[in-house]
């Protein structure tokens, strides 16, 4: 699998753009040459210069210090959120297409009735309603986006339910929560995988653009979103504080869909020729 | 065990396996086993059904085999899975050592299928590609709390051993071996529990042929060491003639034939069991037997022919065929659903006597 990947040259370069954020994001508090709140009144938005690569904003703050600090916020929404929904998507779709009849209709339908709601403005809604933290973000897209997840995962269980060694581990007088965990999902993860990259990269952009309206990540936690939101305001004298934070957030969503694309390309045949 | 009862005197069939029950040595029997499936019904389209499987009646004793013979979607595979309650019948039942297996618990059948279990017929897909043969063989035992840890190993590395596998193959992937080796591995799984009852569902066809027959014995070796019954289902009558005690021949989900093998392959009565064993390649190749070729296709199981479901088929038909069912009727033990051969035998119709049944389990 590894080698096929490195053929692929979009596909590695997407590997490499999340491999370096990764890394950047983890090692932020040591990368970062300043303070990412520390003001500084005798510096405010300066641009790109050899003491602040990326200039300062509207309060003197290094603006590459709080670059990296909100791709930390970036990686953490992607992650958690996407985890979120792939544990209910996965346990939903596992049970519905293991357990076929009513269980599978009850539970399809709901899905179909989730999906009817506009996500965005769903998250809106419940943000209203909910504190905007970090926490309160990541559960809320983690609970609008797993109705894909579970519909690939109910599609690969019933069509492995017919394979004859899941017969077998009935036959075997194993429970059913054994064979969908031991037999069922360990044949059914390939396409949750790529599934889950490229929804990284969804939960990115919904943070960002939550985080630009100012029901995300709130400052002075930084995040690229919330970065973005002032650079709009002071977009005619201080180009750095929007260019960075938009470049950061295509290039990332880029790296993300790219690895995730040339994953489903190695991982499912059938759809490579798409 | 050894296969007695093979020649039954008339009147007295212990071992073939219909109603009247003596259950005495029945370990699995089935009553009126019928399998209906729904399929369609849309919101607006008319719900049909199909029948994969009516009114089966059989019994299986220890140490015997039933070979249930017949084409691609006689519902051959359908009614191994409903004896072992792999698939809930629509009517009629299945007893275990008497016990009804549908008065049972989820948890209580879950535990009684240590007693019965399946070999399939697709090695490739009869073994979990993410896991090693080891645990493949040895999760039956960790499933029912019978050996765990080194014990369980030990277990293991013995049955592998058993059905041919080395000691190496416990910690392979099902991908590095062949189609034979990887039917010794469904063989062993099926075995680690010693279950009584095993549903061999064509466990050779995709085989070679000298690979096919090793298995073969190996099912048989198997059986006479640890009394075994078996379903042996199989759409090629010389493999159920070698490794069955009775056959039962299947169309379209009933059985039309069921007696001792020796008496199908010497003297069928059915006439579909008469066509289908003339279309049996033979090797002396010089007296030609008279084939009966067979026109058509088997009928839809959607919507199958009135009266006698082989009519449309059958050489011999008349008019009473096309409107009334036979029934399974015992002769001596030898039972056959055909209006024709219920007052006097057949043999003289349509073929000659029947192929030559030199193959046949010795008694």
């Amino acid at each position: 699998m590894g080698r096929r990947l490195l053929r692929n040259p979009l596909a590695v370069a997407g590997g490499l753009i999340v491999l370096v954020l990764f890394v950047a994001a983890v090692l932020a508090p040591w990368l970062t040459p300043y303070d990412p709140s520390d003001f500084d009144a005798a510096h405010v938005l300066e641009g790109p210069c050899a003491l602040h690569l990326l200039g300062t904003d509207g309060l003197g703050r290094d603006v590459l210090s709080r670059m990296l600090f909100g791709a930390r916020v970036s990686l953490m929404v992607g992650f958690v959120s996407v985890g979120i929904s792939s544990l209910v998507g996965v346990t939903l779709g596992a049970v519905a297409g293991y357990f076929r009849g009513v269980v599978d209709t009850v539970l399809m339908r709901f899905v179909d009735v989730m999906l009817t709601f506009p996500t965005f403005f769903l998250i809106l809604a419940v943000i209203a309603y909910l504190d905007a933290s970090i926490w309160n973000i990541m559960l809320v897209i983690g609970l609008t986006s797993w109705m894909g997840v579970c519909r690939l995962v109910r599609a690969e269980v019933l069509s492995l339910r017919e394979r004859d060694f899941m017969v077998a581990a009935e036959a075997l007088g194993m429970k059913p929560s054994r064979v969908i965990m031991r037999h069922a999902l360990p044949n059914a993860m390939a396409p949750v995988f790529v599934a889950g990259i490229l929804g990284v990269a969804g939960a990115i952009l919904v943070e960002s653009a939550l985080s630009f309206l100012g029901i995300g990540v709130q400052p002075p936690q930084p995040s690229w979103g919330n970065i973005l939101t002032e650079g709009k305001s002071t977009l005619g004298v201080a180009w750095w504080l929007s260019v960075c934070p938009g470049l950061a957030i295509l290039i990332t969503v880029l790296g993300y869909n790219l690895l995730g694309e040339g994953l489903r390309d190695i991982l499912d045949p059938r759809l490579r020729s798409r | 065990m050894n296969a007695s009862n093979v020649n039954v005197a008339p009147g007295n069939a212990p071992g073939v396996g219909a109603t009247p029950p003596d259950s005495s040595n029945s370990l699995l029997r089935a009553v009126g086993l019928t399998k209906t499936f729904r399929v369609g019904g849309s919101l607006f389209g008319a719900e049909r059904s199909v029948h994969a499987v009516t009114d089966v009646n059989l019994e299986f004793g220890a140490g015997r085999t039933i070979g249930i013979v017949g084409e691609s979607g006689c519902g051959k595979s359908t009614l191994g899975r409903l004896l072992l309650r792999l698939l809930v019948p629509t009517a009629g039942r299945v007893e275990f050592d008497g016990v009804d297996l549908a008065t049972l618990t989820p948890r209580d059948l879950r535990s009684a299928r240590r007693n019965m279990q399946i070999v399939f017929q697709d090695p490739y897909a009869s073994l979990n590609p993410r896991m090693k043969i080891g645990r493949i063989v040895g999760e039956g035992l960790e499933v029912h709390g019978v050996a765990t840890g080194k014990e369980a190993r030990e277990q293991v590395l013995a049955l592998m051993a058993r059905v041919g596998l080395g000691a190496d193959a416990y910690d392979r992937y099902p991908h590095e071996f062949s189609g034979g080796q990887r039917q010794r591995v469904g063989i062993a799984r099926a075995l680690a529990l010693s279950p009584r009852f095993v549903v061999a569902d064509e466990p050779v066809s995709a085989l070679d042929v000298s690979i096919g027959a090793q298995i073969l014995n190996l099912l048989m070796e198997l059986q006479d060491e640890r009394g075994l019954a078996y379903a042996f289902i199989s759409h090629d009558l010389r493999v159920v003639e070698h490794v069955s005690h009775d056959v039962a021949v299947m169309y379209l989900g009933r059985i039309v034939e069921l007696a001792p093998a020796a008496e199908i392959y010497a003297g069928a009565r059915h006439p579909y069991t008469q066509a289908l064993l003339s279309a049996v390649p033979s090797v002396e190749g010089k007296d030609r037997k008279q084939r009966v070729i067979l026109g058509g296709d088997v009928p839809s199981p959607l919507d199958p022919p009135k009266g006698c479901a082989f009519h449309p088929r059958c050489a011999i038909a008349v008019a009473r065929c096309r409107v009334e069912e036979p029934q399974l009727i015992d002769d001596g033990g030898h039972r056959t659903a055909c209006h024709l051969v219920a007052g006097d035998h057949l043999s003289g119709h349509g073929m000659a006597g029947g192929a030559e049944a030199h193959l046949s389990r010795p008694a």
